[in-house]
């Protein structure tokens, strides 16, 4: 925490040139913005963390008053293919009966904004930059769209929701002075190692003035990426120790115990 | 303590999982079961994916059925020879099993058969063996006589015939070889030992004697689940080694208590006990099947990031 604010400080200290000069660039608001740490490590105690971003918008104008603004944070995790399943009942049975294939949908993912969404973007807009949840995953939509597919992505959104894999945090972008702005991603325990993009969309009226993307770098580490790159890359070993060390553990309790009894 | 697991790629507490074993292993241990129908459901219900369950599941049973079976190697309940032919099927129903298993999968039909076989055999072996028990229990205690053990069926008039010293019998190693391949198959697909199916095949189809039938059935159950488990490792990527060795500390001071209490207890108790295990583990796998489900959507990781 101490940290965050320190860089929080530094930055708001560099940033203060930029609000003097009265340049004759073009855009009249550009977002400047950082993560509090751009690598999160999975090591073998990881339990979820916390994301800072923090930032602030660049005016070589005075701040336009009439059209209120907004500020949506989005956090994506890499996409996989995903089965969505639905049972029905067959013969007395619940059976799997109707299956839902989406081509692409991302394994997390945290929409931001200051206020409600319909307040500070426009379907349109939400559309063309693909902001939230629904759009994140109906983009990629290919195969198999059956009548009711709406249905399977809301069931993947909401078991998702439930298991904090995606997030939707109306007024969790705190902004100052229409100036600065800040806020807090948890990242839950469950993550896939992956780039994790990270867009800021800075809105008037619900259009899209400008935006900034980053990426956090979720890596394992340590033991936990030895063993990783062990199953994947030499999978024959990686079994066979698997093995050797289930027989050590029995073998060994069973010594102890023998010992013990003696 | 929570711990993250590199190959499920989820976090859980450890404790849970040291419990979980330890549970496992104290069965294992009692009942010459490699308690894989119990470990691999109750990983889909703490949130591990499906494929690591089962595949973590098998390399977890070999250790607790280790300890198990060098308890049993010392007390000389191990028949090696029928062992060696239960194995030999065993390895040629793994490697069919491995087969089916991907045939199936395309199909996306698996946690169907799964569940069905599950309550089919269960629910037949668990009444067989419940019924039986209660019968010889109520049959010694009337008389205190010795129930009659081997009686000669068709199983026994079959070509190829082999003897069994330790298990005092002489007998074809067909039906051996048949149950064996049976055990691996369902050891491939269902990531279980079998031993809930092997050890009431033994005791009423090969009329083998109840105090060798566990350590037999063990020392079959280590080598089948152990070539299942490289199996899974090399197709699907899917053994979890911080899983398997948190159960195992848990499942191998389970199994050595498991035996203690198992050899304190009379056979016809002990079998009971099991049928009766059997049953409540095959009573809730037919509520899941007939009960409307809480939420009828269910999400497959197709695996291939992109």
């Amino acid at each position: 925490m101490m940290r965050w604010m320190m860089r929080f400080f530094i930055m708001l200290v560099l940033l203060l040139p930029a609000f003097a000069y009265a340049a004759e660039d073009t855009v009249p608001e550009e977002i400047i913005a950082d993560l509090s740490q751009n690598k999160v490590s999975i090591n073998t105690n990881f339990d979820g963390s916390n994301i800072l971003v923090f930032g602030a918008i660049k005016r070589e104008t005075p701040v336009p008053s009439d059209a209120p603004l907004g500020l949506i944070i989005t956090i994506s995790g890499p996409s996989e293919k995903i089965v969505v399943r639905r049972k029905s009942r067959v013969a007395g049975i619940w059976v799997n009966t109707d299956a839902v294939r989406l081509d692409k949908a991302p394994s997390f993912y945290a929409v931001s904004t200051n206020a409600p969404v319909k307040d500070v973007l426009t379907s349109d807009e939400d559309h063309r930059f693909r902001v939230t949840i629904r759009q994140a995953i109906r983009s990629v939509w290919t195969t198999q769209l059956a009548p009711d597919a709406p249905q399977f992505t809301e069931a993947l959104i909401r078991q998702r929701e439930d298991q904090n894999l995606y997030q939707l945090n109306e007024g969790g972008v705190k902004l100052a002075e229409d100036t600065l702005f800040r806020s807090t991603v948890a990242l839950p325990s469950n993550l896939v190692e992956g780039n994790y993009s990270t867009r800021i969309f800075l809105t008037r009226n619900g259009r899209v003035v400008s935006a900034y993307s980053t990426n956090l770098d979720v890596r394992k580490v340590g033991m936990e990426r030895w063993i990783f790159n062990l199953a994947h890359q030499k999978p024959l070993y990686y079994g066979l120790l698997s093995i050797l060390i289930a027989v050590a553990a029995g073998w060994g309790a069973s010594t102890v115990f023998r010992y013990i009894r003696s | 303590m929570q711990v993250y697991l590199p190959i499920a790629e989820v976090s859980v507490s450890a404790f849970l999982l040291l419990g979980l074993g330890g549970i496992v292993g104290v069965l294992s241990g009692m009942f010459g079961v490699g308690g894989g129908f119990l470990i691999t459901p109750l990983l889909f219900f703490i949130g591990i994916p499906p494929s690591v369950a089962v595949a973590t599941g098998t390399n977890q049973i070999v250790a607790s059925s280790f300890s198990a079976v060098l308890a049993h190697l010392k007390r000389k309940t191990v028949d090696l020879r029928m062992g060696s032919v239960l194995l030999a099927g065993g390895l040629i129903g793994a490697a069919v099993g491995v087969k089916l298993f991907s045939v199936l999968k395309a199909i996306g039909q698996i946690d169907l058969l799964v569940q069905l076989s599950y309550v089919g055999f269960l629910g037949v072996i668990g009444l067989l063996m419940f019924f039986e028990s209660l019968r010889a229990i109520r049959r010694s205690k009337r008389a205190g006589s010795v129930p009659k053990r081997k009686h000669h069926t068709w199983i026994h008039a079959l070509p190829f015939k082999m003897k069994f010293r330790t298990s005092g019998l002489y007998t074809s190693v067909i039906p051996p070889l048949v149950i064996g391949a049976m055990v691996g198959v369902l050891s491939a697909i269902m990531g279980v030992g079998g031993g809930f199916i092997m050890v009431p095949a033994m005791i009423y189809l090969l009329g083998m004697p109840t105090k060798v039938v566990v350590g037999t059935s063990l020392f079959q159950i280590i080598f089948v689940t152990g070539f299942t488990t490289i199996m899974h490792a090399v197709t699907n990527f899917s053994v979890d080694m911080v899983l398997a060795v948190l159960l195992l500390i848990g499942g191998v001071i389970g199994a050595q208590i498991g035996t203690r209490i198992g050899a304190k207890l009379k056979a016809e108790q002990l079998r009971i006990l099991l049928a009766i295990l059997v049953l409540a583990v095959c009573a809730k796998l037919a509520l899941d099947l007939l009960i409307e489900p809480s939420d009828l959507y269910s999400i497959t990781r197709a695996g291939g990031l992109g």
